[in-house]
């Protein structure tokens, strides 16, 4: 090996060590146990796996296994390619429920929800703006039908099921195919919290 | 909506495929992190027992089945849990909150304000935030951390998602046509005696910046409270 050589590798491997050590510097910590300090390594480069927003979304929406993985490979502002998948999704599901009535699936399809979006608009909120909205200020709920006030939070306690239904089949009244009237039972569950109760910090049941 | 070619494409697995890809609000929501200890179960955001504060909670690695499955759930110290706040309105985080397991404990960093070269698909941990260290939870040994107001748990808590599940999948498939879903009192819910991994913290709200305008102003829905927007991420170590 030459001197030029030699000099390029002495270079790099001093480089090498020198970012080594920065980055030692930056993610480790100094926790104090048994009054004796101890070094703790938060160092690396941590990349995204899963996403989550509003609940349900990437679920009910994104339709096959490929779809589903992407929509978690991606950051929200990333997703505008998702509103045609998840627009085709929200009327299969009307589709499915039109072919076991026997009824043309021309014939069934979503319509404008409580919130007055249309299929396009609903489909953008969900697939673009896929977030929690959460209020500092007053209620936080993800719909409150006595009030009207929606999407502040996400509390234990709310039946997310029953306003994702609602919003997907109750159309414009939400009461759309609520079971009554001859109508099939699609805008809620049937279930509630049942016999959870949420206390102080840290607000979740123990274990069963 | 092309439906021809839409049931061209499913054809007749179409039904049964759709039956079985609702899991829950995220549980298990796509095959490549389903079961492993990035998949996120679910996000809860709401006001706190102090109305200054706000709550966030990720459920992780649910849903686990009561006894062995859950007393041996553990984090895994090369996931990262990350809670993203966008207080712009850009729908890009301005602030968040990690939780990166070492050891026997949980150490919460943040809230941190992140500048530009910081948001995205990957990360370091934020080092220099402020961290609150909880040591991880059991059944019988529950921990709570209080630091300057920030509160931190982890543990296995019960799954707090409710859902008939079950009858979902009926609905789905037509199977159940022309009913529909049970009443009350004839449904069942599917999480009732399941479990999850939870990572709850809460924060002062003077820590998360003011809130920008409801995002539903830009799809014509008027009167809601500023609001932030926030989404949960897990991202695994990779050197």
């Amino acid at each position: 090996m030459n001197t030029y050589k030699l000099r390029i590798l002495f270079v790099a491997v001093c480089t090498s060590l020198m970012f080594v050590q920065c980055g030692n510097d930056d993610d480790n910590i100094l926790i104090i146990e048994d009054d004796e300090p101890v070094a703790v390594d938060f160092s690396g480069t941590w990349s995204q796996e899963d996403s989550m927003g509003r609940p349900g979304i990437n679920t009910v929406f994104s339709g096959s296994d490929a779809v589903k993985n992407d929509f978690n490979s991606r950051i929200p502002t990333d997703r505008a390619s998702f509103q045609p998948i998840f627009q085709e999704t929200l009327e299969f599901y009307h589709d499915v429920y039109a072919m076991s009535l026997n009824i043309p699936v021309e014939d069934l399809d979503y319509e404008e929800n409580i919130l007055g979006l249309d299929a396009p608009t609903f489909t953008t909120v969900l697939a673009q703006f896929d977030a929690l909205q959460v209020a500092p200020e007053g209620e936080t709920i993800y719909f409150n039908p006595a009030t009207g006030l929606a999407l502040t939070g996400r509390k234990l306690t709310d039946d997310v099921i029953d306003v994702s239904l609602t919003l997907m089949f109750g159309g414009m009244s939400g009461t759309r195919f609520d079971g009554n009237n001859g109508t099939p039972q699609l805008t809620s569950d049937g279930v509630g919290v049942g016999d959870r109760t949420f206390g102080s910090f840290p607000y979740l049941n123990t274990p069963n | 909506m092309k439906k021809t070619k839409l049931f061209a494409a499913i054809g007749g697995m179409g039904l049964a495929i759709a039956a079985i890809v609702f899991i829950a609000a995220d549980h298990v929501d796509a095959p490549a992190v389903a079961g492993t200890k990035t998949d996120i179960a679910d996000l809860y955001a709401f006001e706190g027992d102090n109305p200054d504060n706000t709550v966030f909670v990720a459920t992780v690695q649910g849903p686990l089945a009561a006894g062995s499955a859950t007393t041996g759930a553990t984090f895994d110290e090369d996931v990262m849990i990350q809670f993203n706040i966008d207080n712009t309105g850009d729908f890009i985080e301005d602030v968040v909150i990690q939780a990166v397991k070492r050891g026997d404990s949980m150490y919460f960093f943040g809230p941190h304000n992140v500048t530009a070269g910081q948001t995205g698909l990957t990360s370091q941990v934020f080092t220099s935030a402020t961290r609150t260290a909880v040591k991880v939870s059991t059944s019988s040994d529950v921990q709570t951390a209080n630091n300057g107001g920030i509160q931190v748990y982890a543990g296995p808590r019960r799954d707090p998602f409710f859902f008939d599940f079950n009858r979902f999948n009926m609905v789905v498939a037509g199977a159940v046509a022309p009913e529909g879903f049970l009443p009350p009192g004839q449904a069942s819910d599917f999480f009732e005696d399941l479990n999850v991994l939870a990572a709850v913290v809460e924060v002062p709200n003077s820590l998360l910046g003011d809130a920008p305008a409801h995002v539903a102003g830009a799809v014509g829905i008027n009167g809601l409270p500023n609001a932030y927007n926030v989404w949960v991420t897990t991202k695994r170590k990779n050197n």
